[in-house]
């Protein structure tokens, strides 16, 4: 008998005494990570629709394989080759760690699925299941101090996905001066990545909050500060990127695939 | 069973900020230390200070000094202050303040990276050092900090943290032991377990606080039930002018069951106005003449000392407390109070939402969560509180040493004579600092010449059966409704507003209620039993009560934090008489006793225009005692 | 307006206890403290519940309500439901003692354990100048009133009472924090021994420390979050770590 039910603890039977539907938010959250995963996996290995017409879904972006559609590829930069020991490489698994490297070591994800999917706690002052505990003191999960590096990593990304959202202010004739539905699609997707980037605690950590003396580094405080208010919403910007990247990727292989024609507004 | 001993060179009851500033001056000079605490460490009732405390360090305005701090203090105080402990608080304070800053505290800033001052009603200029409005739990958290420190020190050198300095959290003291006139120790019992404990120690610091629970509307938390008064009392000390209660003037009054919770004064500092449900800023028509040329008699010109301070004379909003609570007391009474018995306080109109929450956070907190009102919207409902004892152990100035018991010490609220007949806001929490270290350093200086001094067992076994006595009574009176009881009576007739009949009326109940409550039993064990705990605590709030009814009844003039309805006049006469209070284990006798006068170079600190407001003509015309 | 509400009330010591059904009268406005004094005033003389200043800066009345860590002077009766039991409880990280009251004295040996805050040798009292700016996120934390109940709801230390040696618990990493961005502060190392002796690793950041702060402290963004990046700055991240041997700025 450990945790609350320990011998020296006041006798109580129950896991917990909490009335409110304690359950639903880690039910909510696992239900919604888990559709993301299962989609993501899928989309990941299926190494097809995922570009037309200078539309590139972020899960292909940068294609960096020679199975690439040419279009695709940054000028034609293709260092991985399509095949690694006979399997045919998905464009996709070779970006894949950036992203969901970030998002893994995150430290608003780690809350939600230390909480939903490991149940430690599944919610406050609920009992865990778990008999032993370590934190993030061993490996695997000492690994999360390195959230920093796919920070770093990530903004790589953000300026390429941007990069991809400007290409798509192009028709398909190539021809700049031209917005059709896809492009706002990844215009959102790419902005909320960086809302989600630039607010994210190791960005607040770099930019000033790992200074002693705020009065001394006058701009990184103010920058600091505008990074702060971003934090406050990083919960928000986390689920609301997660969603738009999720939804372009769909929106470019329905586009892609001849499913969904994009329309064009000008 | 054996008894619990412990001995120490110095016990020091009370862990708020006086008793752990004496504590950690005590340890400084390498005494051993023991802290008692009635509640958990660092929950002593200085967290609830909130505006700051007073230090005349002159970082906002540089016309500050120790000798206008001094004046404010005696004008406050109406010149029944002890003028030396006036001027010792007014001198050393910064230097306290100072010395906090270097144990880790963070006040608020001043553009210039000094420690930020506020204003407050009575003090000339801005003065108050602050954190926002949680400058007592600022205090607190750093001397207990301090403590930890010390501790740590004494780690390192002898491998035990605690060998040096010691909290006894959640025990009670019931008695202070003396040997041949001369302190022994203390005895009481661990409130937890109800076992009994014997501390043998030469040197007693109390530091208790106040007496607010003897009232029934109070600032003040269960604690404050006069314990160290009554300890010192029954000790063989003397209390002097237990008639000063100060009733904060606003305090909360809906929804009832926070009536009496602290509306800090900063918000009348920061801007907050006054009125009446009929929308009128009353104050205006409140001022007494004393105060005529401090304080502006329009509304123009007091808005317009928030911008410019020294062109323009305060609002009457800021002047000292007991003048604000009676006016409140009386716009109630007459009629224009709110729907609950309070009148207005207005903050919003003044400053913007940001800047409210930003420089009174715990308020807004306070009145969002417990009232569902938003301060930055609505206007508060306020009213007096019994909030502050100006009366306590007589003692030497210099020493903190309780006078007529060798080897006692008293600081901080339950010390008497530094604030004479009423408190300035701010000037009790650098009482504790200035006070709290002396108190220490009397120790010190007491323990160089005299040393340990055995506790007999007779002393122990008097001690001990005091502690069983409620358990072994059948079916007596029930302590809740003795204290229930206690309330009524000294709310009703020792309140704001005393006359002379229903004083003698208090007397004759107090006596009454005191011989019932030597029927007091207990039911349930010893184990944290809060039963058992206020059979003990009602015994001083009786004697307290006994004390502040008896002296009221002696002093025949209005004064400060004493009203007659009687005798409405301020009495220069009076001015010169304390009221002195021992007990001779029956009951509790009163005399008058002349109060010090000032020296020289005191009283020419002062207008002599002002000096003939207070003094009897004799007295101006003398010019000093030396 | 007063009307009857139904409370369970824990009730029992080390030895054994349980949930005890009352009645009690509760008045427009009350606080769950009022009615837990109005049952020991009434019906329970000897119930122990610890509690000070009802205001809720001491921090002395933590408690758990209907399961969750919460300061009963804080708790509004209003805020549940009119036909709703109130269920009392101490709090549940700690040893019993009595009744609502529990020996929460693994949080002054915690406190004992970091070290006290340095004053730079050469600056004499009244001399420090420090700008509003470089204070503010350690005022923050000192807002603290030590109601513990961010070390009852950890699970770090709620679930795993043999984890109470090595973890220092979230009371205590905000302490950490401050000092560590006191402007003035000169001991170093806090950020080594925050990661190596207090168990600030043990936090897996599940952030109900910041649920339950009555202070509304961000514990989890402003002090935790910010110390596992200085803590990663100096053991974890090896360009900063070999920026630090270089520059010589150990442990600052």
């Amino acid at each position: 008998m450990s945790g609350v039910f320990s011998p020296t603890r006041a006798k109580i039977k129950e896991r917990t005494l909490r009335t409110d539907k304690w359950w639903l938010q880690p039910l909510l959250t696992f239900s919604v990570l888990i559709s993301f995963v299962i989609y993501a996996t899928f989309r990941a290995f299926e190494n097809d629709n995922y570009y037309k017409d200078h539309l590139i879904s972020p899960f292909y972006s940068p294609c960096l394989s020679e199975a690439c559609v040419p279009e695709a590829t940054i000028n034609g930069f293709t260092p991985v080759s399509a095949e690694i020991l006979n399997f045919a490489l998905s464009p996709a698994l070779i970006i894949l760690i950036f992203p969901l490297g970030f998002r893994m070591t995150c430290y608003y994800y780690r809350k939600s699925y230390y909480r939903s999917f490991w149940m430690s706690p599944p919610a406050c002052a609920v009992a865990e299941p778990h008999k032993k505990y370590t934190g993030e003191t061993r490996f695997p999960l000492i690994i999360q101090n390195s959230h920093r590096y796919f920070f770093y990593a990530g903004l790589v990304l953000n300026v390429i996905l941007t990069y991809d959202a400007v290409i798509s202010f192009k028709n398909p004739e190539g021809e700049w001066g031209h917005m059709s539905v896809g492009s706002l699609v990844l215009l959102v997707s790419s902005t909320m990545l960086w809302l989600y980037s630039m607010s994210c605690h190791s960005c607040r950590h770099t930019i000033g909050g790992r200074l002693k003396n705020f009065s001394k580094h006058p701009v990184r405080y103010k920058l600091w500060s505008w990074v702060s208010v971003l934090n406050h919403s990083h919960q928000q910007f986390a689920w609301f990127s997660l969603a738009a990247v999720a939804f372009a990727d769909i929106y470019v292989r329905q586009v892609a695939s001849g499913a969904w024609t994009n329309f064009y507004f000008f | 069973m054996t008894l619990e001993r412990h001995k120490y060179d110095v016990l020091v009851i009370g862990a708020g900020g006086a008793g752990l500033r004496a504590a950690v001056e005590a340890r400084e000079s390498g005494l051993r230390v023991a802290i008692i605490c009635k509640s958990l460490f660092g929950k002593a009732h200085t967290v609830m200070a909130e505006g700051g405390a007073a230090a005349s360090m002159g970082n906002v305005n540089d016309k500050d000094s120790w000798m206008v701090h001094f004046r404010d203090t005696m004008r406050g105080g109406k010149f029944l202050n002890h003028y030396r402990m006036a001027e010792l608080h007014a001198k050393e304070s910064p230097d306290r303040i100072w010395e906090l800053e270097t144990w880790g505290a963070l006040f608020d800033r001043t553009k210039e990276g000094k420690i930020s001052q506020r204003n407050f009603g009575g003090h000339e200029y801005p003065r108050l050092a602050h954190v926002g409005d949680r400058t007592g739990l600022e205090l607190i958290r750093t001397m207990q900090q301090k403590i930890v420190q010390l501790q740590q020190k004494d780690g390192r050198e002898t491998g035990d943290m605690e060998s040096g300095i010691k909290v006894f959290a959640e025990l009670t003291i019931t008695d202070i032991l003396k040997e041949n006139g001369k302190v022994s120790g203390a005895y009481g019992y661990w409130r937890e377990s109800g076992e009994e404990v014997l501390f043998e120690a030469p040197a007693v610091v109390i530091a208790t606080g106040g007496v607010g629970k003897t009232f029934k509307i109070t600032s003040n938390s269960w604690e404050g039930t006069g314990d160290g008064h009554a300890l010192a009392l029954k000790a063989g000390a003397n209390l002097v002018d237990m008639e000063f209660l100060q009733f904060h003037p606003t305090g909360m009054v809906w929804p009832p069951s926070v009536r009496g919770i602290l509306v800090t004064e900063s918000v009348r500092g920061e801007g907050g106005v006054l009125t009446n449900n009929l929308g009128e800023r009353f104050m205006f028509k409140y001022i007494p003449d004393v105060f005529k040329d401090k304080y502006a008699d329009n509304e123009a010109e007091a808005d317009r000392w928030y911008e410019d301070q020294d062109n323009n004379r305060r609002p009457p909003e800021l002047l000292p407390r007991d003048e604000v609570a009676r006016a409140i007391n009386s716009e109630v009474k007459a009629g224009r109070g709110t729907e609950h018995g309070g009148v207005f306080l207005d903050v919003s109109k003044r400053l913007p939402a940001e800047l409210i929450k930003k420089r009174l956070p715990s308020m807004w907190h306070q009145f969002y969560e417990l009232a569902g009102v938003d301060i930055t919207k609505e206007p508060m409902e306020v009213g007096p509180t019994c909030h502050y004892v100006m009366g306590g152990v007589e003692v030497e100035p210099d020493t903190a040493a309780a006078v007529g018991v060798p080897g006692l010490f008293a600081a901080g609220e339950v010390a008497g004579g530094m604030h004479g007949s009423n408190r300035l806001g701010g000037n009790s929490l650098s009482d504790l600092l200035v006070f709290g270290r002396r108190a220490g350093m009397g120790a010190v200086e007491y323990l160089k010449k005299n040393g340990a001094n055995p506790v007999s067992e007779a002393a122990i076994k008097a001690a001990a059966a005091k502690i069983q006595a409620p358990f072994d009574r059948q079916g007596g009176e029930n302590s809740y409704s003795l204290h229930a009881e206690l309330q009524e009576v000294t709310h009703n007739l020792v309140g704001i507003i005393r006359t002379g009949s229903e004083l003698k009326e208090a007397i004759a109940k107090i006596a009454d209620i005191r011989k019932r409550s030597a029927n007091v039993a207990v039911t349930g064990g010893r184990k944290f039993n809060p039963g058992f705990h206020l059979a003990f605590d009602l015994d001083n709030m009786l004697l307290v009560a006994e004390s502040t009814a008896k002296s009221a009844d002696a002093r025949e003039e209005s004064r400060g934090g004493h009203t007659r309805d009687d005798f409405p006049g301020m009495d220069n006469k009076w001015r010169q008489v304390n009221h002195i209070s021992s007990f001779d284990g029956e009951k509790v006798n009163v005399r008058a006793q002349a109060l010090p006068p000032m020296p020289k170079e005191l009283f020419e600190l002062f207008d002599v225009h002002e000096l003939e407001k207070y003094m009897t003509p004799e007295e101006v015309a003398k010019g000093g005692s030396n | 307006m007063a009307r009857n509400i139904k409370l369970r009330i824990w009730r029992g010591d080390s030895t054994d206890g349980g949930l005890k059904d009352v009645v009690v009268e509760a008045n427009e406005g009350e606080v769950v403290l009022d009615v837990i004094h109005r049952v020991q005033a009434t019906q329970m003389g000897d119930l122990a519940v610890r509690w000070n200043c009802k205001a809720g800066k001491c921090g002395s009345c933590s408690m758990e309500i209907n399961g969750k860590p919460r300061l009963a002077c804080m708790t509004q009766v209003a805020s549940f439901g009119e036909e709703e039991t109130i269920t009392v409880t101490p709090l549940r990280a700690f040893p019993i003692i009595k009744d609502l009251v529990t020996d929460v004295s693994f949080n002054y040996k915690k406190a004992m354990e970091v070290p006290a805050y340095e004053h730079p040798a050469n600056l004499a009292p009244g001399e420090a100048r420090m700008e509003q700016i470089d204070v503010e996120r350690s005022q923050e934390f000192r807002k603290c009133i030590e109601c513990f109940l961010c070390q009852d709801v950890c699970h770090v230390v709620r679930d795993h009472e043999e984890n109470k040696k090595s973890f220092a618990g979230p009371r205590f990493f905000i302490r950490i924090a401050e000092l560590d961005m006191h402007p003035l502060d000169t001991l170093k190392n806090r950020k080594k021994t925050a990661q190596e002796e207090h168990g600030l690793g043990m936090c897996n950041i599940t952030k109900c420390c910041t649920e339950v702060c009555p202070e509304h402290i961000k514990i989890t963004d402003n002090a935790i979050i910010p110390m596992k990046e200085r803590v990663a700055d100096i053991k974890y991240d090896p360009i900063r770590w070999l920026g630090t041997k270089i520059r010589k700025r150990e442990g600052l």
